[in-house]
């Protein structure tokens, strides 16, 4: 199974393109013709990416600055309110709670991911190849589970009555969980959202992380350990520092995947109980579709774009230099 | 002595324990939904079936309109895999195999697009897609869909076709093949494994795919599966058999093509997403 993926983690195929393509085509004699393909093949993609993802971002800033209730949609009123919609939301302590709530929620998450990701990866790098392909069965079930499939299993298996998880927490014996409902607190429905986040994001780090260390040249170790360095001494000096480029990617990946993650939330409690589990992203569709004040939405929907891109900026700036650097 | 047993066994105990920590959910589900009904109002679990069934798989597949969902969601899925791995396949030759102005800043707002919150744009789109009466259509969805999963194909396959040895291509130009003949006869069987792989991500996605559908389509004619899978529980009561066939039936597509395709498939998303 690993194969595809040293080669991958190596350096990838897709960062093979810079070494593909740095010297300039020594083809002679490119007719205008030859010189336009380029453009004729990427337009379809500039074209619908502009058209669609471009339109929809425009619109939603557009949105942002105007009165949307229902008489102006129905009809078709545009109304603009100049930044009243942001004045709300930024003077609204409702607002802010979400956002803390948000953040927390991000990091939490992320913490656990990355903390029982490595663990687990570096838990297969030691196994023997029976134990390695065993975990690795269950990582990818788990990873292959659909988010949607998964929020209804989780939700059985959380459930009140008859949910397996209270029946298992009886009879180890903490009594008080016998017919313990999950989704009518805060903090429960936040943990059960977690469980199943964990869950499902683990195996991608996992299984990333332990193909990353399969491309640890063995050299390393073996000088490493003539050098009189112990197990721990050649994790700090040889594996640390070797999977620290991956590992940075992973943990920014994973901020922008859990911060915007609508359908486990959303899924499994509507953000309730009394919208005390509204993340950014449920809390701008309740804003914009419950309380049907679209121009409000979409002014925390651009809010929220903003906060993702400041907790990411340092990873989108090392992304796009290394990428300027390598094309 | 001691200590090197322990040491030998403690990782194959935590595999073992993690291991089923991360299957029991998905045998749960499964269990569940081959479980008689007494079986699953029980006060003591059962972890077994022991007499399966399929009476829940019958009254999830007899649910209301449960076959135009499965329709739409089939639709929808790979009609939109099938543009972007088209549109991405021109995009991507041109920028794994070609200098041109403008590729740079192309490949940039790949990679920007590739992070877009498309969660927190459903509503802007809704806005749109009404303007334009469209709502309740699969259309809309098709090609918002289209998009989503476009920046990552292209980034991927731009990587396949890269990988793809530029002599050959050059040989079969020598032989006389134009340039999109090369392509077609030579690069394009070659790019097979990683056409499938790529498509096996996007077809994750957009078989996922919930706040759009959720937004756009209220009528349930034009809505996908897991739409109705979110609303299954409160429309049958709390019926957990029926949801968890429901639920198994929807997973299992998924599961079966990640089985197959995931070593290719780990390659692929490695390579897209994390850049090393």
């Amino acid at each position: 199974m690993s194969a595809q993926i040293e080669e991958a983690t190596a350096g990838g195929p897709a960062s093979r393109t810079g070494k593909g393509t740095a010297p300039p085509p020594p083809r002679r004699g490119p007719g205008r013709l030859a010189q336009g393909t380029p453009y004729l093949l990427i337009l379809p993609a500039a074209a619908v990416t502009v058209l669609l993802l471009g339109w929809t971002l425009l619109k939603n800033g557009l949105l942002s600055f105007q009165n949307l209730g229902p008489r102006q949609l129905i009809q078709h009123l545009t109304e603009w309110t100049g930044t009243d919609n942001y004045a709300e939301q930024l003077g609204s302590s409702e607002f802010w709670g979400v956002t803390g709530r948000s953040v927390v929620f991000t990091l939490a998450n992320v913490v656990l991911i990355m903390a029982l990701g490595c663990f687990i990866g570096l838990l297969l790098a030691r196994l023997g190849t029976a134990l390695r392909l065993l975990l690795s069965l269950g990582l990818v079930l788990a990873w292959a589970m659909p988010v949607v499939a998964a929020t209804t299993v989780f939700q059985w298996l959380f459930d009140q009555r008859f949910g397996v998880v209270n029946y298992v927490l009886d009879a180890l014996g903490w009594h008080s969980m016998a017919g313990y409902s999950w989704t009518s607190g805060q903090f429960s429905t936040f943990f059960v959202i977690t469980v199943l986040i964990v869950w499902q994001s683990v195996p991608f780090v996992a299984i990333n992380l332990y193909a990353a260390t399969t491309t640890i040249p063995k050299e390393l170790y073996e000088a490493a350990s003539l050098d009189g360095a112990g197990s721990w001494k050649q994790f700090t000096s040889v594996t640390f520092p070797f999977l620290k480029p991956f590992f940075l990617a992973t943990t920014f990946l994973e901020v922008i995947w859990i911060f915007k993650s609508f359908t486990q939330v959303f899924a499994i409690n509507e953000g309730g109980p009394d919208r005390l589990t509204e993340t950014l992203p449920v809390y701008a569709f309740q804003e914009g579709f419950g309380s049907q004040h679209f121009g409000m939405g979409a002014a925390v929907s651009i809010l929220t774009i903003v906060i993702l891109l400041a907790l990411t900026a340092y990873y989108l700036r090392l992304v796009l230099k290394q990428e300027e650097d390598e094309l | 002595m001691r200590r090197s047993t322990l040491g030998r066994v403690w990782p194959g105990a935590t595999a073992v324990v993690l291991f089923l920590a991360f299957v029991f959910p998905v045998y749960w589900m499964f269990s569940t939904a081959f479980k008689a009904n007494k079986d699953i109002v029980s006060e003591d679990p059962v972890w077994f079936p022991t007499s399966p069934t399929f009476e829940h798989f019958q009254r999830a597949v007899q649910a209301d309109g449960f076959w135009t969902l499965v329709r739409n969601s089939f639709t929808v899925t790979l009609v939109a895999v099938a543009l972007s791995l088209v549109i991405a396949l021109l995009a991507s030759f041109a920028v794994a195999r070609m200098r041109f102005k403008g590729r740079k800043s192309f490949i940039l707002v790949m990679m920007m697009a590739q992070m877009a919150p498309w969660e927190v744009m459903a509503l802007a789109y809704y806005i749109i897609v009404r303007d334009a009466e469209m709502l309740n259509s699969l259309v809309p969805l098709i090609a918002i869909y289209t998009v989503m999963v476009l920046p990552f194909t292209v980034l991927t396959l731009r990587g396949y076709v890269a990988a793809v040895p530029k002599e050959l291509e050059e040989s079969a130009m020598v032989d006389g093949c134009t340039r999109a003949q090369a392509f077609i006869k030579v690069i394009f069987p070659l790019l097979a494994p990683g056409l499938m792989a790529t498509s096996l991500f996007g077809f994750i996605t957009v078989w996922n795919e919930f706040p759009y559908v959720l937004i756009l389509n209220k009528d349930a004619s034009a809505q996908t599966l897991p739409v109705w899978l979110t609303g299954f529980r409160t429309a049958f009561g709390d019926d957990w058999g029926a949801t968890m066939a429901a639920s198994s039936l929807f997973a299992v597509p998924i599961l079966i093509l990640f089985v197959i395709l995931q070593r290719k498939a780990v390659g692929g998303l490695t390579s897209g997403a994390v850049k090393g």
